[in-house]
């Protein structure tokens, strides 16, 4: 189908080519919750069913780096937001510097991200051959690099896993599960964000020729609309893995 | 050329400019965004992989010849069923009709240019040929052993076999199934030309319309299934390994969750075929329109809900099972609703015998016997004597093959002379329908007895009482055999030799038949407006039908006042 400036062959008007664009992303994010829907019925099920074992994992996590993703996120969902405003309001000069703030901070959620993957390879939590959910507490506290309240806090954690779970065995199946988990979930989380970074690399490109302003700015919307989905998500994972059966010292 | 039906009977010209002969080249079809080139890419692709699938089916059918069994090891046995059906379901019945038939006839049935995402639709085929080669490449490597079903932890942990590719595969292939999913709908939604009312819509577009609900609320289940699955074989994640405390009973629920709506994805454009294909060769509206509309919706949604009736016997509350029972019960409500419309719209009908209303005259009695058959297994205490026999099996192939592959052959028939722009041989075509009817009524009725007796299903050997009617199974799958390959060498044969169809040769009355045969590239010249009920004969003077004279039967040329 030939093009004419903004409009497709296929459709009559641009509003019903935005009606369109609009409506098949809104069903594409309505298979996207379907999608991690899976994910969260056996996260739900099994953490039901092991209580315990999900708190010593959620436990291992970092809450500092957790917290600190989760406002970058939810500012680059501000920026996002205001690139679609400006689009809408046809100030074409803020447009890219929004995507280019969005990117920025999708980026540095995603480095933070792999700091946090690497803290887990380190402490043997990662599921496989070598995963051993006591590592850090049978280590003395620098192998992991935790300070000494840490540590003890830890060990004690440890402790109570393996008596109420009835036995290391036990706990490292169960905390294995978990994070089988936090890394489907996440990891599948961050790759929706690469996704996210990619589409917003395309869109900064456009937007710097100025192709979007209030009588045409389907794209950025409806990458808006994915960005935030993914964003939400987030807020989902956010509590579940990092918040529930968290001590606080 | 005009959109009026040539009513002397005289012979018809091919249009000048078509879809077909709009571009030439490789890459103008592989690079195409028409939706009926794509069509015709799926069409190609999908009769490889049913060809593949019965390749399987027909080694196995050999080897069930004797009671120790005739050709293949056990294990060998263990794969032939697996990738029978791993490439019958998941590469052949569900993209079959609605990624060639509704991709080719619904944007022109509801008066649009194209469907709302071209290029996507496009992606949607290379997605199915990637996944398609990820399985082929499974096949290739040794095969898999795991049944369709890829239950855990056999998939996960057990199996030696090329597990891993065929679950990326299939995995990959369900983006293409959510794709063209999403684009029914939207197109449906947003694409209808003027006057093209929800209830104007043919009963086609209502059948996609319900299937693409399915296709998109069950598709990404299955993906997230398989995608866990995958990763508990390659990462030693935990989520369906007991010995990690994962739950293998989960996986099967969510595989059900999409898998069982997936025979609605099969059946439904079938059923929507068949509600047009039978008002035109009754010359009669169809019964009860708004009902076959409903139940095509209800189908959908209830088939949401009766999942865990594949698992009565895998570990589930006896309450919920018997839930899950009633409920599967319910979908018999939806389901008989088109039976009696289709049959009410033949009461008093001026019926004629051409190859399609054969294909849909067989449909309806095929189906009835499958659908009654599954009030049998959704039966609890019957349930536990024929689960896991070959009644279920001849039950699924009785919905599967005698419906779905019944639909489509019937709509490639029907819709042939607009896909082509030229006629099938009707002589060979009702004989390959008959021929059809009878190998698939002696391959999987004997099934039914065999199941009704004991025979356990996926088993390389049986005791030999019941070898006669294994014999009767696979004396009528090669009559079937026969069956498929008949309208694949004549129906290749007529889009060079054909005789030329004329935009509208049954006829019939929806928008596809009021534009040339082959279509446009734009599918019309001006965007249609509709002013006419949908089914209606009678006030539809360009049909060039005059008064309720019945047909010459076996006549394809319209028929007319006074000859």
């Amino acid at each position: 189908m030939h093009r004419t400036g903004e409009l497709y062959g296929q459709y009559k008007t641009l509003e019903q080519q935005k009606e369109t664009a609009t409506l098949g992303m809104w069903i594409f994010l309505v298979t996207e919750i379907l999608f991690f829907g899976g994910l969260f019925l056996t996260y739900t099920i099994n953490r039901h069913q092991f209580p315990t074992a999900f708190g010593v994992g959620g436990n291992m996590l970092s809450l500092p780096l957790g917290f600190a993703n989760t406002v970058v996120l939810i500012a680059s969902s501000f920026t996002m937001a205001m690139s679609v405003w400006s689009a809408q309001t046809s100030k074409k000069k803020l447009v890219p510097l929004f995507l280019i703030a969005t990117l920025v901070l999708g980026t540095v959620f995603l480095g933070v991200k792999v700091v946090e993957y690497k803290q887990k390879f380190d402490h043997h939590i990662v599921p496989g051959r070598n995963f051993d959910v006591t590592y850090c507490a049978k280590n003395p506290a620098s192998v992991c690099g935790l300070t000494e309240k840490d540590h003890e806090d830890e060990i004690k954690e440890v402790r109570e896993g393996v008596e109420a779970e009835g036995g290391e065995i036990a706990l490292n199946a169960h905390a294995q599960l978990y994070f089988s988990l936090y890394f489907g979930m996440t990891g599948l989380h961050a790759l929706h964000m690469i996704v996210g970074a990619g589409l917003l690399l395309w869109l900064i490109l456009e937007s710097r020729k100025g192709r979007f302003d209030a009588n045409y700015n389907t794209p950025v919307e409806n990458i808006g609309l994915y960005w935030h989905f993914v964003d939400i998500v987030w807020i989902f994972l956010f509590p579940l893995l990092y918040l529930i059966n968290r001590h606080l010292a | 050329m005009s959109a009026t039906p040539n009513s002397n009977g005289g012979e018809h010209k091919l249009p000048s400019e078509h879809y077909l002969n709009a571009t030439y080249g490789i890459r103008s079809w592989l690079l195409t965004t028409d939706h009926k080139r794509i069509a015709l890419l799926y069409l190609a692709s999908v009769t490889f992989f049913f060809f593949v699938g019965g390749i399987f089916a027909t080694l196995i059918r050999i080897h069930l010849l004797t009671p120790a069994g005739y050709l293949v090891t056990p294990e060998t046995y263990n794969k032939l069923f697996t990738m029978h059906g791993v490439a019958m379901i998941f590469f052949f019945l569900i993209p079959s009709i609605p990624a060639v038939l509704g991709n080719f006839l619904i944007p022109i049935m509801v008066g649009a240019k194209d469907l709302a995402f071209p290029k996507i639709n496009l992606l949607s085929w290379y997605i199915y040929l990637v996944g398609g080669s990820f399985v082929l490449y499974s096949f290739a490597t040794g095969g898999l052993d795991t049944g369709w079903t890829f239950y855990t932890p056999l998939s996960s942990i057990y199996s030696n076999s090329a597990v891993t590719p065929a679950v990326i595969g299939i995995f990959i292939n369900g983006f293409s199934s959510i794709l063209t999913g999403l684009n029914f709908l939207v197109t449906v939604h947003t694409m209808r030309a003027p006057g093209m009312t929800w209830f104007r819509l043919p009963l086609f577009v209502w059948a996609h319309y319900a299937t693409s609900l399915i296709m998109i609320l069950g598709t990404p289940v299955i993906a997230i299934t398989l995608l866990l699955a995958g990763l508990e074989r390659m990462f030693h994640f935990g989520f369906f390994n007991p010995a990690y405390g994962g739950d293998p009973i989960l996986f099967q629920h969510l595989f059900w969750f999409y898998s069982h709506p997936a025979v609605y994805i099969m059946i439904l454009p079938a059923m929507g075929v068949i509600s047009e294909i039978i008002p035109t060769f009754v010359r009669k509206p169809i019964f009860g329109y708004s009902f076959i509309a409903a139940s095509s919706i209800g189908i959908a949604v209830i088939g949401f809900i009766v999942w865990a009736h594949h698992m009565f016997l895998t570990g589930e509350a006896t309450y919920a099972a018997i839930a899950f029972s009633f409920l599967s019960y319910l979908v018999a409500i939806p389901s008989a609703v088109k039976v009696f419309n289709w049959t009410s719209t033949l009461y008093k009908g001026s019926i004629s015998w051409d190859t399609p209303m054969l294909y849909a005259l067989g449909f309806i009695g095929l189906f009835t016997i499958g659908g009654l058959t599954g009030l049998f297994l959704a039966c609890l205490g019957l349930d536990i004597h024929l689960h896991d026999t070959y009644f279920v099996i001849a039950h699924f192939h009785y919905i599967m093959v005698g419906g779905a592959v019944m639909g489509y052959v019937g709509g490639l028939h029907f819709w042939w002379p607009k896909i082509t722009g030229r006629l099938y041989p009707e002589f060979l075509a009702r004989a390959a329908a008959i021929i059809l009817f009878v190998g698939f009524n002696l391959t999987f009725f004997p099934q039914f007895i065999l199941g009704g007796l004991g025979m356990p299903r996926r088993y390389h050997n049986y005791p030999p009482e019941f070898q006669v009617l294994n014999v009767m199974s696979t004396a009528g799958a090669s009559i079937l055999a026969i069956g498929y390959l008949l309208p694949m060498i004549y129906l290749t044969w007529s889009m060079r030799y054909g005789k030329i169809a004329g935009p509208n040769p049954w006829p019939a009355t929806g928008l596809e038949w009021k534009t040339a045969s082959p279509p446009l590239t734009e599918n019309f010249h001006e965007t249609p407006v509709v002013d006419w009920e949908p089914y209606d004969f009678v006030n539809r003077p360009d049909l060039g039908l005059t008064g309720a004279k019945p047909r010459v039967p076996g006549k394809l040329s319209p028929a007319h006042g006074d000859d």
